[in-house]
């Protein structure tokens, strides 16, 4: 035998790669502010019995439209319901819509991309032209041609709706990398061997490309939680007596002036949602594309 | 030299650290090495051993985590390791040049060449307009033919060695005291490498540059510098006079190395290639002894434990082993003698081009990659492919594949006909011919393991699945000589010529009878490259397999194969048995291809200038389409007439106007190398 070559020592260097990943994550400043928030909005929503301090939906419990006070720090709204146990109880609503839709619409944009970025040809140019269709469409109108068309709403209609326009999108920044992968010799050596297109795009391709698929789910979750917002907020979802914030919104936008605390204390909760999100999103986003 | 001029670069006991998970690991240990004013000095060495390095500690563009831990570098007597941020600057500025491998990023793609070239004088203080003159005549001193109009061309629209040729001119705009070339010809073609060598070998010798050449290719080394300098995990192991190194090594690294390299015409009838066994220790590990110690057939308990001193092996000769008067002698792996089986070419042959032929179409213009090519490929052969970049070989590789349909000619198997794409063809004549790639990196899916590449080759190709599949997988890898802990582990686990050996083992899965090899050791260093290529030689000695071999590298095309075609512009300008290719007489096209290569050996053959590029597929040169380079043309009816590609011996094609005779009496004026 010639050739001595032994294996060098085992150094599991995958492995070594994913926990570099997560100290990275775990010491990132944005990523551990963003993060301390989402699990707080995720317990509240989870436990809201043990959070809020009243009831968030019984009505009159406490006099009516009263401002911020140390005993209402939120102030009361015009049913008589304290509002800071209104917006601790109500993430519970987005946070179950927004990444349930964010998941179908990474799935459904992963297998599309992929389509697209593995055939090219006219499958790529049939289906990219109905993206650019959907994508020239700003989100709400789309969503609500949808609705309408539909007929009805609803938790699962929400959900449908929010992935399916969201596929697109994510099929966009996975076709990208497919059409990388795709140049690189071992889909050739597939091709050879007489793999099938289903085989060589979830078996060789997709492992290849979860980098990207994990960044996309995370910037979109950030979006969806806006989108489910603004979908309640113009109707579509659960409307009052839920504590939900963009119900709340919806119901009290329009006496801001002079109840101004009933829009504003939702609102801001809704910000601080959408914003450690997308610091967590950040994070990964620079640890993963590094 | 007189004694009071400082030394265009001295480097003494350089010491540098690559600080990774918060541990600082040496990549550079003590090394020293000094250049005169106007002299070549050659850095050796595979890749992972510092070379580059120690380039970057010398220009002070260390990447954020290195440092340096210890030494001085001067240049012209500055020390560069003192400057402040402006001094830096200054250095960068007019002191010293440094030309990378890829010379396509080296230069801004937006930018024409004439701003970018005139931009490096204007830093130097010239006036625009001046510097738009002196641009032209940069690009003239290195030797392009029309300035005016490359100084309107965007980079893209050059060729690898224009674009190098304008890289060099920047470089050499503030006529640097030092000049830092790190592998400026590894991309290139060999006869394009050859003059842009020439080039930099005229205009070290009218300036009086200092050079730092930086590469793995000894025969580059060899004709370029005056002395080399062998580095090896870091460590300086050898330096001297580059002839006395090469020819009288004094380190078993160095003998290992120059012993991995096909030359001298060895045929792998001849029996297999010198490897260096083990591998590379891995970056900044604390070494006890020398550095080589783990590697050498030489090593004893003292050389385990005890670094070694720089010791005297003749006059400015040094080398770092405790054995240096045995070095010469190391002992030889054992190598079993192989009996490669005769082909037999009485039989119908395994593989049959049948004139292919192949048109792409590009922006509307007919590209004729390959036309009317014919060959066989018989079985348990090899058949070399050779040509400069763009001459088609890949084309030819990819029609034989199915991967691309020919536009004319067939190919067939055993007689029969096979489908032009490989989407169409039978299942036996999928796995009857399979590829082994360029870079493994790409050829193997970075998230599976091994063993489960290995499982699905065999399932695909071999149709073994379950349990048994597991005793096959392990039986292939043991055929490539992996071990069996790799099956385990994901290719970046693995180093470059393990990862190839992986590729080989998926081409080999269901028994092929013919793998096309597709440069598959261009990526890989000298020991690696001649292990594989006793895997492969041993694999068709087993089992009568043929390849379609693609090199560049003449040396180890000339190793493998039993018969060699030429390719140029899509045509076959000469094939036939190595030996007499190699030997000659040869087609003007393939004599200028053997003496663009650097031999170590020295001496050689004169070296045939080949004019311009390879000309456009797109617009064939009428006549021969060798003629516009060709030195040997005899005129109006190489212009006019393309000559048939003729049986001038047995087995013997050639396709040119010159009579054999004619051209032996040619070629026998020059004087004959035997080295490839």
């Amino acid at each position: 035998m010639t050739a001595l070559e032994v294996a060098r020592p085992a150094r599991s260097e995958t492995k070594a790669a994913r926990s570099e990943r997560l100290r990275l994550l775990v010491r990132s400043p944005t990523v551990i502010i963003g993060g301390v928030i989402v699990l707080f909005w995720v317990f509240c929503a989870a436990f809201p019995g043990l959070v809020t301090p009243h009831d968030p939906i019984f009505d009159n419990q406490f006099p009516t439209s009263l401002k911020p006070t140390w005993a209402y720090p939120f102030g009361t709204d015009t049913n008589g319901r304290d509002i800071f146990s209104r917006v601790l109880a109500g993430s519970r609503n987005v946070l179950l819509i927004a990444p349930a839709a964010t998941l179908l619409g990474t799935v459904l944009g992963t297998i599309l991309g992929l389509v697209t970025g593995y055939f090219r040809g006219i499958v790529d140019d049939v289906l990219g032209r109905v993206i650019d269709a959907v994508l020239s469409l700003p989100l709400i109108i789309t969503a609500i041609l949808i609705v309408t068309a539909v007929g009805k709403t609803g938790t699962w209609v929400v959900i449908m709706i929010i992935g399916l326009i969201f596929s697109p999108l994510v099929s966009r920044t996975v076709r990208a990398a497919v059409l990388t992968e795709t140049e690189l010799d071992y889909v050739q050596a597939a091709r050879l061997r007489g793999e099938r297109a289903p085989y060589i795009m979830f078996s060789e391709i997709l492992p290849n490309v979860m980098s990207p698929v994990v960044v996309e789910f995370t910037v979109r979750l950030g979006y969806a939680i806006f989108t489910v917002a603004s979908l309640t907020f113009i109707g579509f979802g659960v409307a009052d007596p839920s504590p939900d914030w963009a119900a709340q919104i919806n119901k009290y936008y329009g006496f801001i002036d002079p109840y101004w605390w009933m829009t504003l204390f939702p609102a801001l909760a809704i910000a601080t949602l959408v914003v450690a999100v997308n610091l967590v999103a950040d994070g990964i986003r620079e640890v993963y594309e590094r | 030299m007189s004694e009071h001029i400082p030394l265009a670069l001295e480097v003494s006991d350089l010491e540098m650290v690559y600080r990774v998970r918060g541990v600082d690991r040496p990549v550079l240990r003590g090394v020293s090495f000094s250049i005169e004013r106007g002299r070549s000095y050659g850095l050796v060495g595979e890749s992972g051993c510092g070379k580059s390095t120690a380039a970057l500690a010398i220009v002070r563009y260390l990447p954020r985590n290195g440092r340096i831990a210890g030494g001085t570098v001067s240049v012209a007597g500055q020390d560069v390791l003192g400057f402040s941020a402006r001094g830096l600057r200054e250095y960068h500025a007019l002191t010293v040049s440094m030309v990378y491998q890829n010379p396509g990023s080296a230069l801004n793609p937006g930018m024409r060449v004439g701003a970018q070239l005139a931009e490096a004088f204007t830093i130097l203080g010239v006036s625009r307009g001046e510097a738009r003159d002196r641009a032209r005549a940069a690009l003239e001193r290195v030797q392009i033919a029309d300035p005016a109009s490359v100084m309107g061309r965007y980079p893209h629209q050059l060729s690898g060695g224009m674009q190098q040729r304008v890289v060099i001119a920047m470089a050499l705009a503030k006529d640097p005291t030092l000049l830092i070339l790190d592998e400026p010809t590894t991309g290139l073609d060999a006869t394009v490498e050859a003059d842009v060598l020439d080039l930099v070998a005229t205009l070290q010798s009218e300036l009086h540059t200092a050079v730092l050449f930086i590469s793995h290719n000894l025969g580059v080394i060899s004709k370029m510098c005056d002395r080399v300098g062998v580095l090896y995990a870091g460590r300086l192991v050898e330096e001297g006079p580059v002839d006395t190194v090469l020819q009288d090594p004094r380190h078993p690294y160095t003998v290992g190395l120059l012993r991995c390299i096909p030359r001298g015409g060895v045929r792998k009838d001849h029996g297999r290639l010198d490897t260096i066994p083990g591998f590379l220790p891995s970056l900044g590990s604390r070494l006890e002894g020398c550095v080589f110690a783990d590697r050498c057939a030489l090593a004893d308990d003292r050389c385990r434990c005890e670094e070694p001193p720089v010791t005297q092996a003749g006059a400015g000769h040094i080398a770092r082993c405790f054995h240096q008067d045995l070095a010469p002698t190391l002992p030889r792996e054992e190598a079993a003698e192989l009996a490669v089986p005769a082909v037999n070419r009485e039989q119908t042959p395994l593989i049959q081009l049948e004139d292919l032929g192949k048109v792409f179409v590009q922006s509307g213009h007919e590209v004729h990659a390959l036309a009317g090519v014919s060959a066989a490929i018989w079985p348990g052969e090899t058949l070399g492919l050779v040509g400069e970049s763009g001459s088609g070989k890949t084309t030819l590789a990819r029609t034989l594949l199915g991967i691309v349909a020919p536009t004319s000619g067939s190919v067939e198997l055993e007689g029969r006909k096979l489908a032009p794409r490989f989407q169409k063809r039978a299942h036996a004549d999928l796995r009857a011919l399979q590829i082994v790639f360029q870079n493994p990196d790409s050829a193997l899916n970075r998230r599976h393991s091994v063993s489960r590449i290995l499982l699905r080759a065999l399932k695909k190709l071999a149709g073994v699945t379950g349990a048994d599949a597991e005793k096959h997988a392990a039986q292939l890898a043991d055929r490539v000589r992996l071990s069996e802990r790799t099956l385990t582990q994901k290719p970046v686990q693995l180093s470059g010529g393990l990862k190839q050996r992986v590729a080989i083992a998926r081409a080999f899965a269901g028994d092929p009878k013919l793998v096309v090899c597709d440069e598959p050791t261009s990526a890989l260093d000298v020991s690696v490259q001649a292990a594989i290529l006793n895997l492969l030689v041993e694999l068709q000695a087993e089992r009568g397999v043929s390849y379609l071999f693609i090199s560049h590298d003449l040396g180890v095309v000339r190793y493998i194969s039993d018969r060699i075609a030429v390719l140029y512009l899509g045509r076959l300008m000469e094939l036939g048995p190595s030996e007499t290719v190699f030997d000659g007489p040869h087609h003007p096209y393939t004599e200028a291809l053997l003496s663009a290569v650097p031999t170590i050996d020295g001496g050689g053959r004169r070296r045939i200038k080949l004019g311009g590029d390879i000309p456009s597929a797109a617009s064939p040169p009428s006549g021969c389409v060798f003629h516009t380079r060709c030195p040997r043309a005899l005129g109006a009816v190489c212009e006019e007439t393309e000559p048939p590609l003729v049986e001038i011996a047995p087995g013997r094609l050639m396709r040119c106007h010159i009579p054999l005779d004619e051209l032996r009496r040619l070629q026998a004026k020059e004087p004959e190398s035997v080295s490839a």
